[in-house]
């Protein structure tokens, strides 16, 4: 199951409803400063609350699982060698390789000079390759550049393309100046699915990540992904709630789904379940797919993997029994 | 799919006996009246026969409470009356859960609720109100107590309504007789245990179950100074015609019809979490829920929708599954004025959907209800529903909203919605109601004084201001 | 030949203005030695309905005026007051046979009182108001305001006692219909005079002459009524009906207090007892 599959996004590399909306940078910000406020305390407290959520025995087993099928397995590191590429793609076919009823991840997630290795390595597995570009992660490089490294990965044999938004544009308000990189990307793209990074703790706000998440989707974004993994706070449980409801929103007013792909922070099986439960009641069924939803982790695969093995065993597992790559 | 599977919190850590006596000067009584019997609300199951108190039960109270409150209470410094109230907050902390699943099981509300709501705010009741027991003198209100309250509380926060009741009380330098409701009494009575577990003295705090004719003689007694109730408008005014002519301090805490006021320029998924929390929260069983929305014409549409879908994720069911965010009915009666007052919706012409979700067999369960195209002169916009059963109502101007919020004769609470900072202080400012939470519902706080105007009552609990009716005011006519 | 006086016809105040009662009574009111002083309007029910009228009528406006504002027109009463200090001087001296000295007492505290209450205006709510420190991330702010229209039986002080019930009411907002000292009323309606040239908007204060007993019970059951004062009620059994009644609405309600001495310094509680306290919530977030 890849994006490319099953993918119902449009082809063009945005929406022509919103031609009205993304004809000037006045009324795009007309449209995204009209969008419906957030309380933060509100928000906050019902992400709280559906994290008190309680998830047993089968339907654990399967979360767990499902899980795992969404992780983008990551390595964003200087420090990154060909071997350690390597030895992660292994990893994501075969995550457990004790138990070939394990399911393997979604994806490999790393830079775009080390696609070809990564892509090498999963052959024709299933497990895609993502590539972080736009000069990942602080964005801060001209355009044709940005625009260079996407064409680089997707050559290089990228599926997925996980670009950085420009967030100094975004908080001076020019807006039209995201939007249009954001497109200018997705053309780059090609067949190549695009993630759209908001780096969230930098945008500070949940109306600054509401308002970023329909300017992404409506510039044609396939997946909208909280964080880069580089900024704290990354990934929280209210950021997430922000997006769902953003995809949730933007199907109902245009048909099309967007996926959501909180990164950074989520390390345990507890967290996971935290984010699928909020997906199911936020967005519901269909978005319970690898396709509309994803993890951006490294260490969470091996919790994931400690809890599933607990469950299958009846007996608590330790860090020693899994691989660390 | 993903289905969360059944996630019950265990009954195990909880003992109900088969019988329960009276707590009358420290220790467990049987009374001189008949029994009756409380029933889990979620099954009908019966779970205990509870001993009605008499007259003369309820006189033995009060002497007890009398000979407590002169002969140890009123004498005690304040600061050793504080260290049995802080044994009482730890007790409750400790016992916590055992308390959160008593509650659960004989109230019908859900797990998640006790757990994370009442029992941790009972806990804080206490341990605030402690803290005011050596420091009455800075409160504004003097530091003479009344001596004996006759306190008698509803069935929708048992032991919340006790704190509410007894911390201030205690604090003060007052002692207690106190009457939970009829259909939830066994959290009172473990409280009970509680106090003797903190060798509270005999005697400061007494709790005699039974009905209402309990509670009348409560009421009435002539050694009681004070006087204080939540519950019904109805039994509310009764109270307040009881104790005329006498001396008696009254304090009543009665219904409500409140309105959640929205705007178009509102946070909509948290306004729609705020009417949910403010309406379905303890199946609605709340004195100050939200059951009036009134929603700006302009984003009417777009709120119901809104609405019916997140109502559409409400799990009703076992009030002991930690999933469950609707739990039972209280009782069998209190289902059938639901039903009522719903079916007097629905022929005024009312138009009426329910949250689609499969109710157990037995026990006492309402669906999670909505009416939309009510009008102020429907019976569901006027009268407390006390149930899961939101009347919708919509407006044009900020100031045809507070027409319609406060065109009633209640009023203890009230929500407003919007994103516009000096419409909110607007709002606030006109709405003639106690509580008025903005952007926000049903918060509680131990500092936060929380009572209403016009019929919902007089008096407030809670805060600096929940002191006063604990407190002797010395100037002559004052303490009506 | 001396002069022939102009006498004076003492008729009620209700909304600003001074209407004989509408059943068209009146009665007979003495010295202290028995002679007549004037013919008092007897109010009737129907007159203490159109006080209520007039008194919910003028809450909005007089509740929303800035309590510095209400604090103003309630000092000006006390110049104009004492403009007319001789006039009230002798009526008192008349209507209760005391000594001059008694009088200029009694006119200087019913002055004062209404300067000391006028300063509360703008300060009662920072001394009963709270800003509440709850447990999470909530502003929360408890504020005073007045319950509404007050019904309030009017003590025997003339013009001592019905200024020191009455003046607490109104610098908190609330409006008032008064039943005025049924043996010495006619003070009250030549204070209605003061009232009416201080700058207090009509409706505020009505002050109603008649029978206690005979009055007090309509206002007491009326359900357009927020709160009763029964101070003046020297009938322990009318009082008890007079609360009994008021808790069809429940009515806030301030017992009887026959023996209260005037000339002390009062607490805050005529203020606090008519006050409701409401209590916002509001999320702090960015």
């Amino acid at each position: 199951m890849t994006p490319t599959a099953s993918s119902t996004a449009s082809s063009t590399s945005s929406h022509a409803v919103f031609d009205d909306v993304v004809r000037s940078d006045s009324s795009l910000r007309r449209f995204l400063h009209g969008l419906p406020g957030v309380d933060q305390v509100g928000c906050e407290a019902r992400a709280a609350g559906l994290a008190t959520r309680s998830i047993k025995t089968t339907s654990k087993a399967y979360a767990i699982d499902l899980a795992i099928r969404m992780v983008d397995l990551t390595t964003l590191e200087g420090q990154d060698t060909h071997g350690k590429v390597r030895a992660l793609a292994s990893k994501a076919m075969r995550p457990d390789p004790a138990d070939p009823t394990c399911p393997a991840t979604a994806a490999v997630c790393v830079y775009p000079d080390m696609v070809a290795t990564a892509k090498q390595t999963l052959g024709d597995s299933g497990v895609n390759v993502a590539a972080v570009a736009t000069a990942f992660p602080s964005g801060r490089a001209a355009m044709d550049i940005k625009l260079a490294d996407t064409r680089d990965a997707v050559e290089a044999g990228a599926d997925e393309i996980d670009m950085v938004i420009d967030r100094g544009a975004f908080l001076s308000g020019r807006y039209l100046d995201v939007f249009e990189e954001i497109a200018q990307v997705r053309e780059a793209c090609g067949d190549a699915h695009l993630k759209v990074i908001f780096e969230t703790g930098e945008l500070q706000t949940y109306d600054n990540v509401r308002r970023a998440s329909w300017l992404a989707m409506m510039a044609g974004g396939h997946f909208i992904k909280t964080s880069t993994g580089k900024v704290q706070p990354a990934a929280t449980l209210p950021v997430t709630l922000i997006m769902l409801e953003a995809v949730r929103d933007f199907r109902e007013q245009t048909g099309q789904m967007v996926g959501v792909k909180p990164a950074g922070g989520i390390k345990t099986t507890k967290d996971a379940i935290k984010y699928l439960v909020m997906v199911n009641e936020i967005c519901g069924d269909d978005w319970l797919d690898p396709d509309w939803f994803r993890f951006g982790a490294s260490t969470l695969l091996n919790d994931l993997l400690m809890q599933r093995t607990k469950m299958t065993t009846g007996r608590y597992s330790g860090p020693d029994y899994f691989t660390l790559d | 799919m993903f289905e969360y599977a059944p996630a019950p919190e265990s009954r195990a850590i909880v003992d109900i006996k088969p019988s329960y006596g009276l707590f009358i000067n420290g220790e467990f009584v049987d009374g001189n009246g008949t029994s009756f019997k409380t029933v889990n609300p979620a099954t009908e199951e019966v779970l205990a026969e509870v001993a009605e108190a008499s007259d003369v039960d309820v006189d033995e109270a009060v002497k007890a409470a009398r000979r407590a409150y002169t002969r140890v209470w009123s004498r005690m410094s304040g600061a050793e009356r504080a260290k049995y109230l802080y044994r009482i907050a730890r007790i409750i902390q400790e016992r916590g859960r055992e308390l959160a699943v008593l509650e659960s099981i004989d109230n019908g509300k859900p797990i998640k609720e006790s757990r994370d709501v009442d029992v941790p705010i009972v806990a804080a009741h206490f341990f605030y109100y402690a803290g005011w027991a050596d420091k009455l003198k800075y409160s504004g209100y003097g530091e003479t107590p009344l001596g004996v309250a006759g306190q008698v509380i509803p069935w929708n926060f048992p032991l919340l309504m006790l704190a509410w009741k007894i911390a201030p009380a205690l604090a003060c330098g007052n002692t207690v007789v106190l009457k939970p409701a009829e259909t939830t009494p066994l959290t009172a009575l473990l409280f009970a245990e509680i106090c003797q577990q903190a060798d509270l003295p005999p005697g400061v705090v007494n709790i005699v179950t039974g009905a209402g004719d309990t509670g009348r003689s409560i009421v009435s007694h002539p050694d009681v100074d004070k006087v204080a109730f939540t519950g019904s408008t109805e039994v509310g005014k009764a109270i307040a015609r009881a104790v005329a002519g006498s001396d008696k301090k009254v304090t009543l805490e009665l219904g409500g019809k409140a309105a959640n006021i929205v705007f178009d320029d509102a946070p909509l998924d948290q306004a729609v979490e705020g009417i949910v929390n403010g309406i379905f929260f303890n199946q609605g069983h709340v004195c100050c829920a939200g059951s009036r929305l009134l929603v700006q014409e302009s984003v009417a549409d777009e709120v119901m929708s809104r609405l019916k879908r997140r109502m559409a994720t409400l799990r009703v069911g076992d009030p002991l599954d930690k999933n469950t965010d609707v739990g039972a009915i209280n009782s069998a009666e209190q289902l059938a004025k639901i039903r009522e007052l719903s079916a007097i919706g629905e022929s005024e012409g009312a138009e009426r959907w329910s949250a689609p979700c499969d109710l157990p067999a037995n026990g006492y369960w309402f669906a999670p209800t909505v009416f939309t195209g009510v009008s102020q002169a429907h019976r569901i916009a006027r009268e407390e529903i006390f149930g899961p059963v939101l009347s919708v109502l919509t407006f044009r101007t900020p100031s045809e909203a507070v027409e319609k919020a406060n065109n009633t004769p209640f009023g203890l609470s009230a929500g407003v919605w919007t994103d516009k900072g000096s419409r909110i202080l607007s709002m606030a400012n006109r709405l003639r109601a106690g509580v008025v939470w903005a952007n926000t519902f049903n918060k509680f706080d131990p500092t936060s004084p929380f009572g209403g105007y016009k019929e919902s009552g007089y008096g407030r609990e809670g805060g600096r201001h929940g002191l006063e009716a604990y407190l002797r005011n010395t100037e002559k006519g004052a303490d009506a | 030949m001396s002069r022939i006086d102009v006498r004076k016809t003492y008729k009620l105040y209700i909304g600003g203005q001074f209407p004989r009662s509408e059943s068209g009574r009146s009665f007979v009111v003495n010295d202290a030695k028995g002679r007549l002083l004037a013919n008092a309007a007897q109010a009737s029910r129907k007159d203490a309905r159109d006080a209520v009228v007039a008194a919910r009528a003028a809450f909005g406006g007089w509740s929303g005026r800035t309590a510095y504002n209400r604090a103003q027109v309630v000092y000006r009463i006390a110049e104009v007051l004492e403009g007319r200090r001789e006039q009230f001087e002798a009526e008192l001296r008349a209507a209760e046979g005391i000594t001059p000295a008694r009088a200029r007492s009694y006119v200087d505290a019913a002055i004062d009182r209404l300067v000391w209450y006028a300063g509360w205006a703008d300060k009662i709510t920072q001394v009963v108001g709270n800003a509440n420190p709850v447990a999470g991330p909530y502003f929360n702010l408890s504020t005073p305001e007045p319950s509404g229209v007050i019904a309030v039986v009017a003590p025997r002080g003339p013009l001592l006692g019905l200024v020191s019930v009455v003046a607490p009411l109104i610098v908190t907002g609330n409006t008032v219909v008064v039943i005025a000292s049924q043996d010495n009323p006619l003070t009250a309606i030549t204070l209605g005079e003061v009232m009416a040239t201080s700058d207090l908007p009509g409706g505020v204060v009505n002050v109603l002459t008649g029978s206690q007993s005979e009055i007090a019970p309509w206002l007491a059951s009326h359900m357009d009524v927020n709160g009763i004062d029964l101070t003046g009620v020297e009938d322990a059994e009318l009082a008890t009906e007079l609360e009994v009644a008021a808790a069809d609405n429940l009515k806030r309600v301030r017992r009887p207090a026959p023996d209260t001495d005037w000339l002390a310094e009062p607490g805050l509680d005529r203020m606090t007892q008519f006050l409701e306290t409401k209590t916002v919530w509001h999320p702090i977030g960015v």
